[in-house]
């Protein structure tokens, strides 16, 4: 099986196990390549892909740019801020046009939950969601997993707690689906009104107590508050916030067990973990950056596998 | 369509033919002090390491680096194929500026594996000299201007036929056979 199931990647419900693992394998050799005096393969030099960003992003457009270098490919760039789309064009129009410059892969990040999917139904490019609005952002999921595996050998049998603002988040929930897919058990924690309502049909538990969370947990992914998502209060003050679900080096130290400490960014520090916490040598959140950049290659090496 | 096989080296021939490569190795490299022996993966490699323990069995002394060298992401048939190769594991630590290299693979063919070998290896550095090494010359059937400097044997074959090399440690036996699909 040398193969992905899927010809898109637009969200990890849509991945079976041995897709999720054949992305991992994939990434060991590209974080192998991305360690050597010259970091290049010239394995998509023929491709031409996409990076639409109808939502702000640093982590992610930068990492899959680099990712897209890295394999030789010849990158375009849109930002929504400076395009046409404040002209009131609409998303397929402005696909298409893209698209008859002959690109060959659309790497999409969209404010609208499904606007992956609806692309994919739409046009004729393969295409990678770099996240929709609050419902799937895959590669994060995908690097998420790669890491915990880096740091605890498998998946499998491990617990992980999710933190945080779980409604708003598209992390969550693309971590909740792969976690669950391979063999992890999930359960999030924060203010039951970040909590979504479907999140016991997903067979996830909830806890409401931080520390009872950290001690039951080998992995802690915190989450950041997504004020701007947020069109009201979920919860009296960020200070209040903080001081009930923020992470910080006593709590951790507190512990019975040295967890591992997560963060998709970007961070809030003092909000939703301190400093000396992320910077901490429990926290792995700047190995997810890198491997995020390896994920991403074996993402796009995969799927331009499958362009016809 | 049946398929007709013919051994074209047994198990004797097979350990002669190593010795020879290697004995022709020591000719031009003397004690091995700047030249690396680097094996194309996947099958590459397990001639790589029998020249190597060869090597070190003709004379205990020398410190022969070697490395085994995958070529999957540097191939020039991505996306010609049904599904995309996965590749193998590249074991290389060391930087093979200004050094000899010894490229090693099985069977020469097309020369488009060692064409993307080239290519894979200069990401490690520009090295002084590159030879290659095959077991099998496949002559006849070439798609780039690529020769062996050191060969075990020379074929005379057609596309159409295929040639297998067996190793002991993983297949049971050295031997490398012939097949030739011929019509019912």
């Amino acid at each position: 099986m040398s193969k992905l199931s899927v010809n898109h990647l637009l969200g990890i419900k849509y991945l079976n196990k041995q897709d999720i693992e054949l992305i991992f394998e994939t990434a060991n050799h590209f974080k192998n390549v991305i360690n050597r005096p010259i970091k290049k393969v010239p394995s998509l030099r023929d491709i031409t892909i996409a990076n639409l960003f109808f939502e702000n992003s640093t982590r992610t457009k930068l990492s899959f740019e680099l990712a897209e270098k890295r394999l030789s490919a010849d990158t375009i760039n849109f930002a929504s801020s400076s395009s046409s789309v404040t002209k009131g064009e609409t998303l397929i129009d402005t696909v298409n046009n893209i698209l008859s410059m002959k690109v060959d892969m659309v790497v999409m990040r969209h404010p609208n939950p499904g606007a992956a999917y609806f692309l994919s139904q739409h046009v004729n490019a393969k295409i990678v969601n770099a996240g929709d609005g609050a419902h799937e952002h895959p590669t994060q999921a995908l690097l998420d997993g790669f890491s915990i595996i880096e740091k605890h050998g498998e998946l499998k049998g491990k617990n992980i707690v999710i933190v945080g603002d779980v409604l708003h988040s598209r992390v969550a929930l693309s971590n909740i689906f792969l976690l669950q897919k391979m063999g992890a058990n999930v359960k999030v924690c924060g203010p039951m009104t970040l909590i979504p309502k479907y999140i016991t049909s997903l067979g996830v538990e909830v806890f409401t107590d931080l520390k009872t969370a950290l001690n039951w947990c080998d992995v802690a992914m915190m989450l950041r508050i997504q004020l701007e998502r947020q069109d009201i209060k979920y919860f009296p003050s960020l200070r209040e916030y903080s001081m009930l679900y923020g992470l910080d080096k006593q709590l951790l130290d507190s512990l019975k067990k040295k967890i591992t400490i997560m963060h998709p960014g970007p961070i809030n520090r003092g909000v939703e973990i301190t400093s000396d916490v992320a910077d901490s040598k429990q926290s792995i959140i700047l190995n997810q950056v890198e491997n995020g950049v390896a994920v991403r290659m074996a993402v796009l090496y995969l799927l331009a596998g499958k362009i016809d | 369509m049946k398929k007709s096989k013919r051994v074209i080296l047994d198990a004797t021939h097979f350990d002669l033919t190593i010795k020879r490569l290697a004995h022709q190795l020591i000719e031009n490299h003397n004690d091995f002090n700047n030249t690396v022996i680097l094996g194309l993966q996947p099958r590459g490699i397990y001639l790589a390491d029998r020249i190597k323990s060869e090597l070190l069995i003709i004379n205990n002394n020398f410190k022969i680096e070697s490395g085994a060298l995958d070529i999957t992401f540097y191939r020039d048939d991505f996306r010609r194929r049904e599904e995309p190769l996965i590749p193998n594991e590249t074991q290389l630590n060391f930087i093979i500026e200004d050094k000899n290299v010894i490229l090693v693979d099985d069977v020469l063919f097309t020369g488009r594996s060692i064409r993307a070998g080239l290519d894979a290896m200069l990401a490690f550095g520009r090295p002084r000299k590159v030879e290659l090494l095959v077991l099998i010359n496949r002559r006849y059937e070439r798609q780039l201007p690529i020769q062996a400097k050191y060969i075990g044997k020379n074929v005379h074959s057609v596309s159409s036929e295929r040639v297998k090399v067996s190793w002991k440690h993983t297949d049971g036996e050295d031997k490398v056979i012939l097949y030739t699909p011929k019509d019912e």
